[in-house]
């Protein structure tokens, strides 16, 4: 097991150095450079754009680019080429605001897909379970921003609240009660809305994962004991229909770099996703980059965790 | 041991049982009036080829089927088990009718230790502390045979091969020393040499037990061994059944002559098996008469319109064919 640990660790390593060097490589080759991101700029003269590429060091050979990235992120100094302002510091700002959002969604998908998923599937063909299938294949088509403007009109409409941002403005000075529930319905609109596809996407799989186990003989077995209704479903079938999230669980974790762009943008949330994509349309490639790398590392700490969380839950898993 | 003859009052009596499964293509008779007695201590074999109905016969017995009970009653000592409510019935699975099926490689529960599912019938039955259970479940291994038993408890079961598993869902099902077992094709899925030993403890058990136990199998050469009385069914009816002598030596069925003909004899070296012409019908396109009438070497003028009751030939063994109707058989017709 630690074996595997070490052995698995460095590897992913390795490969995140490759991701870093691939994706320096792809955002050279993409066009446009920072130094024209505003080229209509009637400010912005032939020596300008030579001072700014030399201050990037735009003009240097691949590889020192690299490996001057490489050691600013390292010693923690590297400098935006937006404002010149340090990455890592923003990165962080931005991230305490995405955790809450990304908990509070996560949480809300979770539990409410397994209660979903799983009578749905007990009551196979049931009113309840064709209504959540009709339900969950609406969400699934329609656009979540659509839903999303939907429902700030009517919240805005009927509780007179604001809904966009982080809290309302004009409240800094209000009662702490009022303060803290204002910024519970300003985070919990966005969740929910950003909630809903994810619901109706892992509700289907509990469903399908559900009545998979619940035809397989171990199922019959459990119910020729005697035991009830609940402990065949609950302690013989869920426990097998469960394993394969476990591994989902791990894929979860990128989510928090890449956010949901969408719902950040709707609601103004000033998250990391957001954060890339106005990195992306500036051209802040050491922004970009720094994000990129950590959306990569996370993945392969989370398929890591996966296998870890595999090997727990599933006995005929070994690590070797 | 009561030998042929069905005792007086049986443990489990089987009366005109018809189940039907409601399919895309209609439904579908799976079982269509099956009359059976087993005895208190009694083995009876129920054998037919696949499909015909006996896995159907047994989970009607213990309610646990996917289609509908249309017709019978099932009678287990003096209840119905049919006007059992569902709880009352959860007292008699896996307590008083234990039951071992075909697949011992799926038939345990992958995440769970075997102790552990062994255990939990202990438990739920026999209302055991959880230490008593493990101590008993261990027990229980070693009985079936599993050498390091207090080990083997704590793995699970992708670490055991197909007998083991076997030995261990026959453990599960005799843990509460249950007035019948059901061996649903226990050996099927084995290979021979262990289909032997498999066959052998269950006999051990049941005289030690002193438990009924049906047994159901696709193969007579099982059946001399180790049942008393055997039952031979066909497209969801008993088409005969007496004692084991009664079935090898004076087999009255053309379907069950035709069945002991296809088993290989050790003694006939020069084996030439004869396999049974033709297929068994689908249970949609069953004749209005005897289903076995297009696979049969002696049909005559009643048997594709009338369906043949069972003819009793001697005490304790009938046959549905009327060949052996006094009324209707031919007298040039050669009984064996
Ligand atoms: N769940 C089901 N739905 C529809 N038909 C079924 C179902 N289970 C069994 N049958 C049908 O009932 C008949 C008897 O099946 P079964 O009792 O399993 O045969 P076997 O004698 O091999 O144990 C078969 O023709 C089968 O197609
Ligand atoms: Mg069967």
């Amino acid at each position: 097991m630690w074996r595997f640990v070490l052995r698995t660790v460095l590897q992913r390593l390795l490969l995140l150095l490759l991701i870093s060097i691939i994706s320096h490589l792809v955002i050279h080759l993409a066009p446009g450079q920072p130094s024209e991101v505003d080229p209509m700029n009637p400010m912005m003269k032939a020596v300008d754009i030579a001072r700014i590429r030399a201050s990037f060091h735009l003009d240097d050979p691949f590889y020192l680019q690299y490996l001057h990235w490489m050691r600013d992120l390292v010693f923690g100094d590297l400098k935006s080429f937006r404002d010149g302002l340090p990455v890592l510091p923003k990165i962080w700002d931005r991230f305490l605001n995405s955790a809450p959002l990304f908990l509070l969604t996560t949480l809300i998908v979770w539990t409410a897909s397994f209660p979903t998923g799983i009578h749905a599937a007990l009551r196979r063909g049931s009113l309840y379970d064709r209504s959540t299938t009709l339900v969950a294949y609406t969400l699934i088509s329609v656009p979540g921003f659509f839903l999303s403007y939907l429902l700030i009109l009517f919240v805005v409409r009927t509780f007179h609240l604001p809904v966009i941002g982080q809290h309302t403005f004009g409240t800094e000075h209000a009662p702490l009660i009022v303060r803290f529930m204002d910024r519970i319905w300003h985070l919990a609109i966005p969740s929910i809305m950003a909630a809903l596809t994810g619901i109706a996407v892992l509700s289907r799989y509990v469903r399908a994962q559900m009545l998979e186990v619940i035809d397989q003989d171990y199922v019959r077995t459990a119910r020729a004991k005697g035991l009830d209704e609940d402990h065949v479903v609950y302690g013989h079938a869920l426990r097998n229909a469960l394993l394969p999230f476990v591994t989902m669980f791990g894929f979860l974790l990128p989510g928090l770099i890449s956010g949901s762009v969408i719902f950040e943008q709707i609601f103004a949330w000033p998250g990391l996703g957001l954060l890339g994509y106005e990195a992306i349309l500036a051209r802040d490639f050491p922004m970009i980059l720094t994000l990129n790398f950590m959306a990569a590392a996370l993945t392969l700490f989370g398929i890591l965790l996966s296998d870890i969380l595999y090997a727990v839950v599933d006995p005929r898993i070994r690590l070797e | 041991m009561s030998g042929a003859e069905p005792q007086a009052t049986p443990l489990l009596s089987i009366r005109g049982l018809r189940v039907d499964f409601a399919t895309d293509a209609g439904s579908v008779p799976a079982v269509r009036g099956v009359d059976l007695d087993i005895g208190i201590s009694e083995t009876v074999a129920l054998v037919g080829e696949s499909g015909c109905g006996k896995s159907v016969t047994a989970m009607s017995v213990m309610r646990l089927l996917t289609g509908r009970i249309s017709a019978g009653s099932i009678r287990f000592g003096n209840t119905e088990l049919q006007s059992l409510s569902e709880p009352e019935m959860r007292r008699i699975r896996g307590a008083q009718i234990g039951m071992v099926f075909q697949e011992p490689m799926t038939s345990l529960n992958p995440v769970l230790t075997i102790g552990k599912q062994i255990e939990e019938v202990l438990t739920l039955h026999q209302r055991l502390t959880s230490s008593a259970a493990r101590a008993h479940a261990v027990e229980l291994l070693k009985r079936v045979g599993i050498p390091s038993a207090e080990r083997r408890a704590s793995q699970y079961p992708h670490e055991l091969s197909g007998g083991m598993k076997q030995r261990v869902m026959i453990a599960m099902a005799i843990s509460c020393r249950p007035k019948l077992l059901i061996a649903d094709e226990p050996t099927t899925a084995l290979d021979v040499t262990i289909q032997a030993q498999i066959m052998d403890l269950l006999g051990s058990l049941q005289q030690e037990l002193g438990m009924a136990v049906l047994l159901i199998t696709h193969d007579l050469g099982v059946v001399a061994h180790f049942a008393e009385r055997v039952a031979v069914m066909y497209a969801g009816k008993i088409v005969e059944q007496g004692a084991v002598r009664d079935i090898f030596k004076r087999a009255a069925h053309p379907y069950t002559r035709a069945l002991l003909a296809a088993l290989p004899d050790p003694l006939r070296t020069a084996a030439r098996l004869e396999a049974i012409p033709g297929r068994v019908p689908l249970p949609r396109m069953l004749p209005a008469g005897c289903a076995f009438c297009a696979r049969c070497k002696h049909v005559f003028e009643p048997c594709p319109g009338v369906l043949p009751e069972l003819f009793p030939i001697a005490p304790g063994h009938s046959a549905a064919c009327f060949l052996h109707d006094p009324r209707r058989a031919p007298s040039n017709v050669p009984c064996q």
